[in-house]
């Protein structure tokens, strides 16, 4: 692989007395999968949410390498950090739910395909050659879940598994390089949670994306994650492989509680 | 550009105009009737530039009069000087500029507000711009702006208002306009798929007080007369009631919302001791059984008369 694609250097995020995220240290590489596990209230979405500006860190810093220089995101506003390549999926699912599915991915692409105020207010010819760029993107994004025969439904009236679907492809609309995924197969059964994994292998692959993942269905980490990190109480406990997370002890007390000897 | 549903769209305004005009020349309109069309216009164009704000941009403001008062003094003042067409001109693009950067004015200051926050705030602000109106002396205080020439006629008033419209529509089909619906819908997912949206909950204040300059400049060039107590928070409410009865999020109900509202209460004139009870009573009725607003945030359009025939007939 070709180095990192985001570091992040001793971050640490506190609410009043309670430090969420303590002086974490991580990097992803490009095109890596990687996994973030950890029980309840370890401080997961607290880290994403640090990520992508939806937080400002306490302390320390975060550095993407996706353009030619490498950027620190510190501070930065989650727009800005969306602009750099980093796109995510919310735990509680955030779709525009009053609006179509198409129009969900659209304004994902609100940065990718540009005109300005002057073509919107007039409908010039360019405001429709870019519209129809951007809905034959859409559209094509919409096809990797199934969901371009569904453009014209209302987000909230798909069921729950699609509405986390179309999270995804509304992420990939803003055509990122890395892709912050906040327990995607939530809620979701053994075969479609087997079968995201395996859609998300293959979005990874397709569009040369390097994915960070929190789940907490262990079929999902153990099986796709080339790498896993463990947060508990907003401290990483551990880091390596698949096969080392599952058999190191801390993780397993972190999960299950101390063997009392 | 020329799809069916833009011609459809000119067909049926050319088919009103057309309509207008023979009753007109026939006489079966007589001026009481203009005056009527006048302020149907006038509510439209109100209605709809609300509409971007708070229907689509969701944020919430009462202080549309304010804008609409920008437009008609500045607007006024201007044609009192130059009454001619180009005056008026001058006195339209000079009102909604002001207005616009007023509403600029007003969006960067209240950018952290939201909800019944932002409406008081918004409120504050249109009754200082009243209070501003009363004791400066060139608007002539609280007696008001009187001998305004005449210089709009339903015509103008008719493309004026069908113009802006269609404008403001055009933008919210944009990138632009989803933009601003993204902040209604969840501004914190908005911001994640790269929305600044700062920038879009300004562009939509200002842009909607752009064209409720416009509307307040028609007003001043019909009405002859501008006085600031025309501009309070009543006028505010009206509009702002037009647009949640039409539905928010929707151009096509301000539309009928503003032609239908306005036609009621020129109705009742004649019975002005009941007139308020019984719009009450019909406000409170509709938002009883359509509390989304009579179009919610629907368009029409053929796909809405389409769905509703296949509706029919699967029953």
């Amino acid at each position: 692989m070709s180095g990192n694609a985001l570091t992040v250097e001793k971050l640490t995020k506190s609410f009043g007395g309670i430090t969420a995220v303590s002086n974490v240290t991580l990097h992803i590489g490009k095109g890596e999968l990687v996994g973030l596990i950890g029980p309840n209230g370890a401080g997961k979405t607290t880290l994403f949410n640090l990520l992508t500006g939806v937080y400002a860190p306490t302390s320390g810093d975060i550095t993407a390498y996706l353009g030619e220089q490498p950027k620190s995101m510190r501070g930065m506003p989650p727009h800005k950090i969306s602009r750099v390549g980093i796109a995510r999926t919310f735990q509680n699912i955030r779709l525009f739910s009053d609006l179509s599915v198409l129009d969900n991915v659209r304004i994902a692409m609100h940065n990718s395909i540009e005109y300005g105020f002057a073509a919107s207010f007039f409908h010039t010819k360019r405001y429709f050659e870019k519209e129809a760029q951007i809905k034959e993107q859409a559209i094509e994004l919409l096809g990797i879940f199934g969901l371009d025969k569904k453009t014209d439904e209302l987000a909230r009236s798909l069921p729950y598994g699609e509405q986390r679907h179309l999270e995804i492809v509304r992420a990939l609309a803003t055509k990122p390089e890395i892709l912050l995924l906040d327990e995607p197969a939530a809620g979701m059964n053994q075969s479609e949670t087997l079968e995201l994994a395996e859609t998300i292998s293959a979005i990874k692959s397709s569009y040369g994306l390097s994915v960070f993942l929190i789940e907490h269905d262990m079929s999902v980490v153990m099986s796709i994650c080339e790498r896993i990190y463990v947060l508990d109480y907003g401290v990483l406990i551990a880091d390596g492989t698949p096969e080392e997370i599952r058999s190191n002890k801390k993780v397993i007390a972190a999960y299950l509680g101390e063997e009392k000897l | 550009m020329f799809k069916a549903k833009n011609i459809a769209a000119v067909a049926l305004l050319a088919a009103v105009y057309t309509a207008i005009k023979i009753l007109r020349l026939t006489g079966i309109f007589g001026s009481y009737h203009e005056i009527t069309i006048a302020q149907i216009c006038i509510n439209m164009l109100l209605a709809c530039s609300l509409n971007l704000i708070t229907g689509f941009a969701g944020q919430f403001s009462l202080g549309h009069a304010g804008f609409m008062s920008i437009g008609a003094y500045a607007c006024a003042l201007i044609i009192i000087r130059f009454p001619s067409v180009y005056g008026f001109m001058l006195g339209l693009i000079a009102g909604s500029l002001a207005s616009a950067v007023v509403g600029l004015a007003i969006g960067i200051p209240t950018l952290r507000l939201s909800g019944d926050y932002l409406a008081i705030a918004t409120l504050g602000m249109a009754e200082i711009i009243k209070v501003v109106f009363f004791n400066l002396k060139i608007t002539n205080g609280a007696a008001g702006l009187m001998n305004i020439p005449r210089l709009m006629n339903w015509e103008w008033m008719f493309c004026l208002t069908a113009g802006s419209v269609a404008l403001i529509n055009n933008f919210i089909n944009s990138r632009h306009g989803r933009a601003c619906m993204s902040i209604r819908e969840d501004e914190i997912a908005s911001q994640s798929v790269g929305i600044d949206i700062a920038l879009y909950k300004i562009a939509a204040f200002a842009i909607g007080a752009f064209f409720a300059g416009i509307s307040g400049g028609m007003y001043a060039a019909y009405f002859y007369v501008l006085k600031p107590g025309i501009f309070g928070l009543l006028k505010s409410i009206d509009i702002l009631v037009i647009v949640v009865l039409g539905g928010l999020g929707s151009i096509s109900g301000s539309i009928i919302g503003a032609a239908l509202l306005t036609l009621i209460s020129a109705l009742l004139q004649d019975f002005a001791s009941l007139r308020m009870i019984i719009y009450a009573l019909m406000l409170i009725a509709i938002m009883m059984f359509r509390p989304q607003g009579l179009l919610g945030t629907n368009e029409i359009s053929f796909a809405l008369f389409t769905r509703a025939l296949k509706r029919e007939s699967a029953k």
